[in-house]
Order: structure tokens, then sequence, then C-alpha cells
């Protein structure tokens, strides 16, 4: 009985390291990835002298950052100030258990795993705001009042746009929301729901604390915000946290809009049969590879926004398109409309 | 079993010790922290009844908005006048009332949901539900049929809160404000008016 406790357990264990090791690699990689793409969008060449290529570039990041001092500021609250890296990061790790990478791939297939997800990316925000308190820190409080405003403010079109996704699929459990998809290319859900997919993706920017919405950060007027204060390993974590945030932003795109592992050339008679050797979770890294770049490609591309325009944007114009368009989901869902409902 | 009740202990001595905290400790961030873990507390205790709706909803709408607005409040405020003296330093003769009404409110729970009508035996613990109960589809339809009048009634009260609260804050149309319309409308030549002047034509 113990045993068999125990064994269930190593197994979960396995499972968990199966997932986070991977995706350790993967946010190494992005990070290298991000310098290449934008050094090109900016005529550049990027980092190319760490190894072949500059492949090895990551990897002295990381020994870097680890090797260096952690430096405690003497006036700050020291608990907290260490406290807020690993908050900032635990949620950010713990929302990847419910993520389903295939049909019968995912850690724990959880009823209510949107609302889950929801949940662990809501508690991220703490992690910035101890980090800018605890700091004792003009600009890292600065960083941190900024955070916390304008996560709150994203996380409401960002609840109302999921509510039109489980509304279309009537399951709040992912692997089903990506099984009511299924069909062609045209039954994923972005083509009835393109409006809340806009507002989901951009409210996952925000959310996530990227360009141009990193007025958390803002190294023009605050610095480096809530972070400023951070060195070393403690610094990476945050780093951590940023970039596994942006990684599940961009694969819940991909489930919950782009029809997550199912192959793109469903339903059409060749292709189908002609690309039914490739796994599912392969189609699920490529979708999801096209949103990481987006993240990119936003980053080279646009400046900063004001305060006031990033609150204006959430709450006047995002808030009342997705709740509008819910109501149409309503009607459309009570009427079967299409393939969709 | 054991391994629950272990859960559940852990989880119950973490709430009852936060909740403590916060009404004991000095520093108001702190406190308001130390809340924030006793939700999360709760939230596991709520899990462990299988009810896994309610416990994600109390860390996703407590933990991760209210308390959020709450830290943001309180360190906007700044409390370092007030948390010098302790938890006492609010203590009044007037305070004898408040404890007489609370010791009210206590003897009215107790004689009226005591022990003598909810007791243990009573209310014998449900049967464990399988894995693929939906807790989530089963508290909707209790919800949207059985209580429907009850949830409408909530939802109003919430709403006439919001309208109250934004017309409490609203103080008219501010003088300096912007259109993001015309914003975006601006051209060049609106703004900036290049001149011609040859160089000999000055005096």
């Amino acid at each position: 009985m113990i045993t068999e406790q125990l064994f269930t357990l190593a197994w979960i264990l396995v499972k968990i390291l199966a997932i986070l090791l991977p995706l350790v690699v993967v946010i190494a990689y992005t990070t290298f990835f991000e310098r290449k793409v934008i050094g090109y969008m900016q005529v550049r060449i990027g980092p190319n002298r760490v190894g072949p290529r500059g492949f090895l570039q990551p990897w002295a990041d990381v020994f870097k950052l680890l090797l260096k001092e952690i430096i405690v500021p003497s006036a700050s609250n020291r608990f907290l100030f260490l406290l807020a890296p690993i908050l900032a990061l635990a949620p950010a790790l713990a929302a990847w258990a419910v993520i389903p990478f295939d049909q019968q791939l995912v850690l724990a297939n959880v009823n209510a795993g949107l609302l889950f997800l929801l949940a662990m990316t809501s508690l991220g925000v703490y992690g910035i705001v101890i980090a800018g308190w605890a700091s004792n820190s003009k600009y890292a409080f600065l960083g941190a009042l900024r955070s916390s405003a304008q996560i709150i403010s994203y996380e409401i079109a960002m609840g109302i746009a999921l509510i039109g996704v489980l509304m279309a699929a009537g399951s709040l459990n992912l692997t089903e929301i990506v099984m009511a998809q299924s069909g062609n290319l045209l039954s994923w859900y972005w083509l009835p729901l393109f409006p809340l997919f806009v507002v989901y993706w951009i409210a996952g920017v925000a959310e996530t604390n990227r360009l141009p919405f990193d007025l958390a950060e803002g190294e023009s007027e605050i610095v480096a915000g809530f972070h400023v204060e951070y060195a070393g390993g403690a610094f990476a974590l945050f780093f951590l946290a940023e970039y596994a945030n942006m990684i599940l932003i961009s694969v819940l795109t991909a489930l919950l809009f782009f029809g997550g592992w199912l192959s793109p050339f469903q339903g059409i008679p060749v292709l189908e049969e002609a690309f039914a050797w490739v796994p599912g979770i392969a189609w699920l890294l490529l979708k999801s590879a096209c949103f990481m770049f987006m993240y990119l490609w936003l980053r080279a591309t646009f400046p900063r926004y004001r305060y006031d325009q990033v609150m204006r944007l959430g709450w006047k114009v995002f808030i009342p398109l997705t709740t509008f368009w819910i109501i149409l989901v309503a009607v459309a869902v009570r009427l079967g409309v299409g393939p969709w409902f | 079993m054991t391994g629950q009740a272990l859960i559940f202990y852990t989880f119950a001595a973490v709430a009852i010790f936060s909740a403590l905290m916060v009404i004991t400790v000095q520093n108001a961030v702190r406190a308001v922290l130390f809340l924030v873990l006793a939700f999360v507390a709760t939230a596991g205790v709520w899990l462990l009844m299988e009810a896994e709706f309610l416990a994600i909803i109390l860390v996703l709408v407590y933990v991760g908005a209210v308390m959020v607005l709450f830290l943001f409040v309180v360190m906007m405020l700044d409390f370092t006048g007030a948390t010098q003296k302790g938890p006492l330093r609010y203590l009044r003769p007037s305070m004898l009332l408040g404890v007489g009404l609370a010791l009210g409110v206590v003897f009215l729970l107790f004689t009226v949901i005591g022990p003598k009508q909810f007791t243990i035996m009573d209310y014998p613990s449900p049967a464990a539900r399988g894995a693929d109960y939906n807790d989530v589809a089963h508290l909707g339809m209790v919800m949207y049929t059985d209580y429907v009048l009850a949830f409408i009634a909530a939802g109003c009260l919430l709403l006439v809160a919001m309208v109250a609260a934004i017309s409490l804050a609203y103080r008219g149309h501010r003088a300096k404000r912007q259109r993001p319309s015309d914003q975006v409308k601006v051209k060049a030549s609106d703004r900036i008016r290049l001149v011609k002047m040859s160089p000999g034509s000055r005096g």
C-alpha cells in the first residue's frame, strides 16, 4: 500500500521533471533566439562568439548569472526580498501541470483546468509586487505599483475572453477544449472567436510584462523597475519566470484558439494521410513557436505604451469588446451556428 | 487516510496561524501577506473536500485580484507611524460594547446553529467521489436552476456596489482630457510648419 503510493509519487515526480527540464532548455534557447531575431530585425548579427554560431551563448549567460553574487540591500526586508523571485517562478511553473501536449500526454487532466491556469497566472504578480516593496527602493516600488494595476486590469479582459472559449467548447477541461475544435482548419476557434483571440493574445503580452507593455520594467524612466535591486541567481529566477510565462501564454493561445495538437491538414483528403506520421506534440510546438516569434516581433517593432494609454486600452477597449462578443457567442451557441457551437 | 489527515492538519494549522498573524503583526503589508497565506491554506482545505471550483475561485478572485488591490493600497499609504505601538493601541473603554456584541453573536450562533443542530452524527462525511466527478458542472446546474433568484440578487447587489463606488470616485469631466481618436489623426503638417528662407534675405 505504502510502496504503491510511493511509486505513484515517484512516477509523478518523473513526469514533472520530463516537463520542467525541456522547459528550462527551451527558455535558455528562447533568450538566444530572441537576441538573434531582434538582431536580424535591426540589421545586426546578434551573439555569434560562444560556441559554433553562438549556440553556447545561453549557457554562458546562465553560468555567469549563477556565479554572480546575490546582493541583498541593507535597508531591504531580507526574507521577502529573497522570497519574491520564488513567488514569481513557482506559479509560472505550476501552471504547466494542466497543459495537455497530446490527447493522452498531460500531467494532471483537471476538469477545471482553465480556471487553474487563470488562478496560477494571476498569482505571478505577487513576486513582482513583493520584490518591489521588499527592495525598499523608489524605482522598484514604482515598478511594483505599475505592475499590480496593469495585471489586474488585463486579467479581467483575459478572463472574459476565456469565457467565450469555454462557452464554445462547453468545458473547462483543456483536453476537451482542444477536442471540441477538431474537424479542420476552419473549425478551430480563431475564426468564430477572432476578437477574443486578439484580446487574449494582447492581454497575454501585457500579463507577462513584455514590450510594448513592460511598464513594470521601463528602463528609460524607472531604470529596471521591480528587479532593479536584484543580481545574480535571484535575478535569474525573475528572468526564468518571465520566459516561462511567455511560453505558457504562447502554448495556451495555440491550445485554445488554434486546435492545440490537431494537425492543420485534418479534413483535407490527400494531405491528411501524407502528414499522419507527424506526432501531435510537434504541431503544438510549431504553433506555439509562431506565437513566441510574435512576442519577439512585437518587441522589435513597437515603442512602449504610455501608462494611461495602457489603462485605457484595457478598460475602455478590451472589456467592452469582449463582453459584447461573449453575448454574440451565447446567441450563436443557443442557435448552434456553423461547425463550432 | 493518514496522508489525507496529515495534509488537512497542515493546511488547517497554516490557516489558523496566518489568520492570527494577520491581526497581531505590526506591519500592514505583512498582515496583508499573511491574509494571502490564510486564503491559500483555506483553498487547500477546500480542495481536500473535493470543492475544486470553490478552491480555485478563492485563489483566482481573492488571492489573485482582491488581495493584490489590498497590497496596492496598503503599500501606497504610509503606515510607519501607526505601526510603532503594537496591537493594543486601539484599546478604548467603548470597546467593551464591541466585546459584548461579539459575545452576543457567539451565543446566538451557538444556540441557533450550534452543536445541537449540526452534530457530526447528523452530517456524516459524504462518500468520496471518483476522479471523473465534475464539480463545476454540478455547481452550475444547482446555481442556475434551484438558486437562480438568489444568484441574480447577488449579482444585482454587486452591480449596485460597483455603481456606487464609481459615482463616489467620479468627479465630473476634468478640464484636461485627451481624445485618442484625435491623437491618432494628427499629421506632421498639423504640428510643424517648415518655412523656406533664402540665406541672403536677412536684414
